[in-house]
């Protein structure tokens, strides 16, 4: 029980995207699954954070921070929907 | 507010130590004075920053225990034994220090006043400052919202808030229970034991009363209570929930 979840993950992503993210919707590329960024199953392993599925696993987002940059790997998400208002 | 939102930057800002309250002698209440806050919804947290003078930096995230209030910002820190951060928020840090904070963050755990369905918060141990948010909020803004609050401690000396809970329990439509799992006052008759489906079915409304409920605290912890909510029939988007961390002890 060492996870956490994508609300701890929020500040690291309003970085990454420009806005907070843990309300908005990602679909799972492995299963389909669509839920909030929120619900990821979040492990925290400096340098990087890795997100799963909550549903089947699948790595969803993976941020690594580098000196000057940081590296975002959303390979497991088909698609982001974000609430425009 | 979603546009705002959207327009905000989430900048280091400064913040000075402004109050300190013993909640427990393993839980410190820190109120934080930081110029340039935006203000924040019941439910929110910040990420906190601690630099050494080497430079090495740790950081960390807090809910924010009140409703907005100006420039005021008040977290409430769980002694984690040999912990980086949290032993020093408890021990070293004085009125009139300086810390380094973002936010608010939060943008799904979150509950606004405004007469929506019932409300279900269940927190075990610091689990219960995001909730405790919402509750003050609930008061403070004369909404309505029927809100149960369910509190997991240890004992009776564990329960963060216990006065003002006890207060609380008094206010039309809210309601408070307690469960202490390790040990117990002379003459308790409340909840002994951990947060279980016979206790929730006990206490929780129906799923048809639309309730939506929060629930927060570690991860063990916070993964049981949803889980059971959901086997009660709760559709898992009205269960959210907030992992903290590892259980501890
Ligand atoms: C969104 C969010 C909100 C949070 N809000 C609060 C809050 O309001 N109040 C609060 O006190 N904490 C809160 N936390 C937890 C907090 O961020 C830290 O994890 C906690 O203070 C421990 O940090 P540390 O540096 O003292 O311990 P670390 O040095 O990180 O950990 C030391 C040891 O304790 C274990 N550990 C880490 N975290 C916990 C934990 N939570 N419980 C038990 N063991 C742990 C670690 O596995 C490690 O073995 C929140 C976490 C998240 C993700
Ligand atoms: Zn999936």
């Amino acid at each position: 029980m060492r996870h956490v979840d994508g609300n701890a993950m929020g500040g690291l992503l309003w970085e990454v995207f420009g806005a907070e993210m843990t309300h908005q919707l990602g679909c799972c590329a492995g299963c389909g699954a669509v839920n909030p960024l929120a619900t990821l199953t979040v492990y925290r392993d400096a340098p990087g954070e890795v997100a799963r599925c909550p549903a089947c696993g699948t790595v969803s987002i993976v941020v690594v921070r580098m000196p000057h940059a940081i590296r975002v790997t959303i390979e497991g998400v088909r698609w982001l929907q974000i609430h425009t208002g | 507010m979603a546009g705002a939102e959207i327009q905000r930057r989430l900048n280091w800002l400064v913040a000075v130590v402004v109050g300190v309250v013993e909640e427990t002698p393993s839980v410190r209440s820190l109120t934080l004075s930081c110029p340039g806050w935006p203000g924040h919804r019941p439910g929110q947290h910040i990420d906190l920053r601690l630099t050494a003078p080497d430079g090495y930096q740790a950081q960390r995230s807090y809910s924010i225990a009140t409703p907005s209030e100006g420039e005021l910002v008040t977290i409430t820190v769980e002694r984690i034994f040999e912990g980086e951060v949290s032993p020093f928020l408890l021990d070293v840090v004085a009125p009139g220090d300086r810390l380094e904070l973002r936010g608010p963050i939060g943008g799904y755990f979150v509950w606004d006043p405004g007469e929506g369905p019932p409300v279900f918060l269940a927190g075990g141990g610091s689990g219960v400052v995001p909730l405790m948010a919402m509750l003050r909020a609930r008061i403070s803004s004369g909404d309505g919202t029927p809100m149960h609050l369910l509190v997991s401690a240890r004992s009776r000396d564990d329960i963060v808030y216990r006065e003002e809970l006890e207060t609380l329990s008094h206010h039309d439509g809210v309601v408070v229970t307690l469960t202490l799992t390790r040990s117990r006052p002379e003459g308790w008759t409340g909840y002994d034991r951990r947060v279980d489906g016979a206790m929730l079915r006990d206490l929780v409304m129906s799923p048809d009363s639309g309730l939506v409920s929060y629930v927060c605290g570690p991860t063990g912890f916070t993964e049981s209570v949803a889980g059971l909510l959901v086997a009660l029939g709760h559709p898992p988007h009205r269960v959210l929930t907030e992992r903290f961390g590892p259980t501890g002890g």
